[in-house]
């Protein structure tokens, strides 16, 4: 299937050549003259549509658009049509007839910006669909391990993490993030390993360019990046999961850290669960770049609105 | 009529050769060599020259959406695309609104005021409102004219209802045709569970969810014949798993009256077909991994299936242009089956016309009971499909006569084309 170009759905797939496109973007983008940025797109039209809460992921989208001179309308689907019951379709048709030229959506069910992309024909940034993909989150933590491991990016982007290993830990079963950091880490060449207990990280995992282990302090022997995830408690039923087990051997914090390599970086997406998955010292302590994710979010989604709409920069 | 000059391939009678075949008052009345019944008056001729000419096939499995839902299909059309799919007979499912429940309900589907193009049948269902609890009255239904009962879309979850339902119908001489899975299992899935299934982030369906049924019902009808004294009929609906296939298998070896279908979805593709989350793959059972899909084409080879049956589910575009998970399940199948048949089986794994023929047409037809179909034995009803089994074509789905277009095989290549369909002694589609 052919999506209009621009669109980010999907990391599955996206050679390695593409992501250095957009981090080179990103890049050029942070160093230009502030005047001319905030001038980029203006008079373009973009809208968000979000099917789920999110504090980061909308509020950056949201703010870069903005930073770059675009107009930005929210739909969410508690105060719209939506709750009437209109369709996807329907909606993005709609907003295609009130002239938004590009759709951030984030949606609860999994492919659902392919679908969006399909019907309207519009360049769709995908900020979460379901348990599948969260590509723009993917690209902003590659950019922030760079950044933190001090990695040269001259080179061909293959070969960027080579030799780094990344270990992401907890619920992998149900996160979009892990799925599409285990797909694009690989292609830039780092050893990635998922760690989590089986109710969480399924076998089916192993066919994806990943290790697994169980064994969360093994793990981290020698890793570079040790990525933690939310428990989402919301998504357990039916499984069964003893929580503070589950912390007694997922959770990152001090002692797992002293023991960790020199310089080990953590990061989480949010939202954190502290004194769950990790607790509140490291979280806030200088191992930890997760307000730097944060910061690298609003960069990353300001190059992929520009690529959205096809403007030179 | 006089069907002249093709090739005649009746497995039941074992004839496979150049014949003609005449027709009068809706019956086979002779099957001569070329040129014997030159000399009888007819008033029609159909020349099928360089066609094989076979009994029109039986669906054991169809959904006509009517009534309740005739925007997707209706039962004149569900039946007009049947015969263009070289079908003569199709079994109607009671998933309607309101639920085929009832000898009303039945007597009101099967009336011909509905418009079938092709004979129709219908299986009601095995309980009230499919709702699992309370049977249905099988022997006042079986009367109306029931050639099976069955829940399809919903399996019989309790015990001792399948076992009362396996019991009453065994009685009866009919089939329960049983929707095998374990709803317990699959709350939330919308595809079958593995590695594709991971990737999209979607929650799977085990096979176990299929095959924990399958033995459960075999079980069940073990104990019926040991205990009872009762032959109980399982029909195992589209099975789509080695694992249940092998459960079949022993209980076919046992001597247990246990048949089941394979749909040509199932043995043609994988769930690969998913691909960006298309609406168009999605089924249920789903579309299995390649290990299964294997398997039930070696079940349909070594005759652990009984019969092709189409599980044809329309459904209207607007309610497959929705989100994946919201999707409903079902692809139409009518228009397909025998292109996919003769590809898949046929070209790519060795299986004669012959035994196709069997698969379409004798073997469902002894499913459901129906003495003189699926055969063009002298006496038999004049049904019958003349079709091209080398025509290689592709499907275009904007020209099906089904009211739906919900079909992954839309331009795909095929092999096989019906170009006429006799159903009682009348010409119903000539493509």
């Amino acid at each position: 299937m052919r999506y209009a170009p621009g669109s980010l759905l999907t990391v599955d797939g996206l050679p390695a050549m593409e992501v250095a496109s957009i981090l080179a973007l990103t890049d050029r983008l942070e160093t230009m003259d502030p005047k001319a940025k905030s001038t980029l797109l203006s008079g373009r039209r973009v809208a968000l549509l979000f099917y789920e809460s999110s504090t980061r992921t909308r509020t950056s989208f949201e703010l870069a658009a903005k930073s770059l001179g675009a107009t930005t309308t929210l739909v969410s689907d508690k105060s719209s049509s939506i709750e009437k019951g209109e369709s996807l379709k329907d909606t993005g048709l709609t907003l295609r007839a009130l002239g938004a030229e590009c759709i951030i959506l984030r949606h609860n069910a999994g492919g659902a910006p392919m679908l969006l992309a399909r019907m309207t024909g519009l360049p769709v940034l995908n900020a979460g669909d379901g348990m599948h993909q969260h590509p723009s989150q993917a690209l902003l933590d590659l950019r922030t391990m760079i950044r933190r491991l001090g990695v040269a990016t001259r080179g061909g982007p293959g070969e960027w993490l080579r030799g780094r290993t990344v270990v992401i830990t907890g619920d992998i079963r149900h996160s979009r993030v892990a799925r599409s950091n285990a797909m694009l880490l690989p292609r830039l060449g780092a050893k990635v390993i998922l760690c989590g207990p089986e109710a969480l990280l399924p076998e089916e995992a192993r066919c994806l360019d990943v290790e697994i282990s169980r064994d969360f302090d093994q793990a981290l022997d020698g890793a570079d990046v040790a990525m933690m995830l939310r428990i989402q408690r919301e998504r357990l039923e039916g499984l069964e999961i003893d929580l503070n087990e589950y912390s007694a051997r997922y959770q990152m914090n001090a002692d797992r850290l002293a023991q960790g390599k020199p310089g080990l970086v953590v990061m989480h997406p949010g939202p954190m669960i502290r004194g769950l998955e990790i607790t509140g010292d490291v979280a806030d302590g200088p191992s930890s770049a997760i307000e730097e994710q944060v910061a690298h979010g609003l960069a990353v989604r300001a190059a992929l609105l520009v690529r959205a709409l096809g403007v030179s920069a | 009529m006089l069907i002249k000059g093709g090739t005649v391939v009746d497995p039941a009678s074992g004839v496979d050769g150049l014949f003609d075949v005449l027709v009068r008052d809706g019956r086979v009345a002779a099957v001569e060599g070329p040129g014997v019944l030159d000399r009888v008056e007819v008033s029609e001729t159909f020349d099928a020259t360089g066609m094989t000419v076979a009994p029109g096939f039986v669906d054991v499995h169809v959904h006509l959406r009517e009534p309740g839902q005739t925007y997707k299909e209706t039962i004149a059309t569900g039946t007009a695309a049947a015969a263009a799919g070289g079908f003569t007979t199709v079994v109607a499912m009671p998933n309607t609104v309101p639920v085929n429940d009832s000898t009303a309900s039945l007597a009101w589907m099967l009336d011909p005021e509905r418009g079938a193009k092709v004979h129709l049948y219908a299986m009601p269902a095995v309980t009230l409102g499919s709702m699992g609890e309370h049977l249905t009255d099988f022997e006042s239904l079986a009367r109306a004219g029931a050639v099976g009962f069955t829940d399809d879309g919903k399996p019989v979850l309790e015990d001792h209802v399948m076992q009362a339902a396996l019991l009453c119908a065994g009685r009866l001489g009919l089939p329960i045709s049983q929707h095998a899975e374990d709803t317990r299992l699959t709350g939330g899935c919308s595809m079958n569970a593995g590695t594709v299934a991971f990737k999209l982030g979607l929650r799977g369906m085990t096979v176990e969810a299929e095959s924990r049924i399958v033995e459960r019902d075999i079980r069940l009808v073990r104990e019926i014949a040991k205990v009872d004294g009762v032959r109980a009929h399982l029909h195992v609906q589209h099975v789509s798993t080695a694992k249940a296939l092998e459960a079949i298998r022993r209980a076919k070896e046992d001597g247990l009256h246990v048949t089941c279908e394979a749909a040509p979805h199932h043995f043609t593709l994988t769930d690969e077909a998913v691909g960006d989350f298309d609406t168009h793959a999605k089924m249920n059972p789903p579309l299995r991994a390649e290990n299964d899909r294997q398997a039930v084409i070696a079940g349909l080879l070594d005759g652990t299936v009984d019969c092709i049956a189409t599980d044809h589910a329309p459904h209207a575009a607007h309610e497959k242009e929705v989100e994946f998970e919201r999707a409903p399940n079902g692809i139409t199948g009518l228009e397909t089956a025998l292109g996919l048949a003769l590809k898949v089986l046929g070209r790519e794994h060795g299986m004669p016309v012959r035994r196709v023929l069997e698969l379409m047409s004798q073997n469902p037809a002894a499913i459901v009971n129906l003495a003189g179909r699926g055969t063009l034995g002298v006496g038999a009803v004049a049904d019958v499909v003349v079709f091209d089994a080398g025509r290689e074509w592709t499907f275009d789905g904007s020209k099906a006569l089904s009211k739906s277009r919900n079909t992954p095989f839309d331009e795909v290549a095929m092999i096989g084309r019906v170009v006429g369909t006799i159903c009682a002694g009348r010409v119903v589609y000539r493509g």
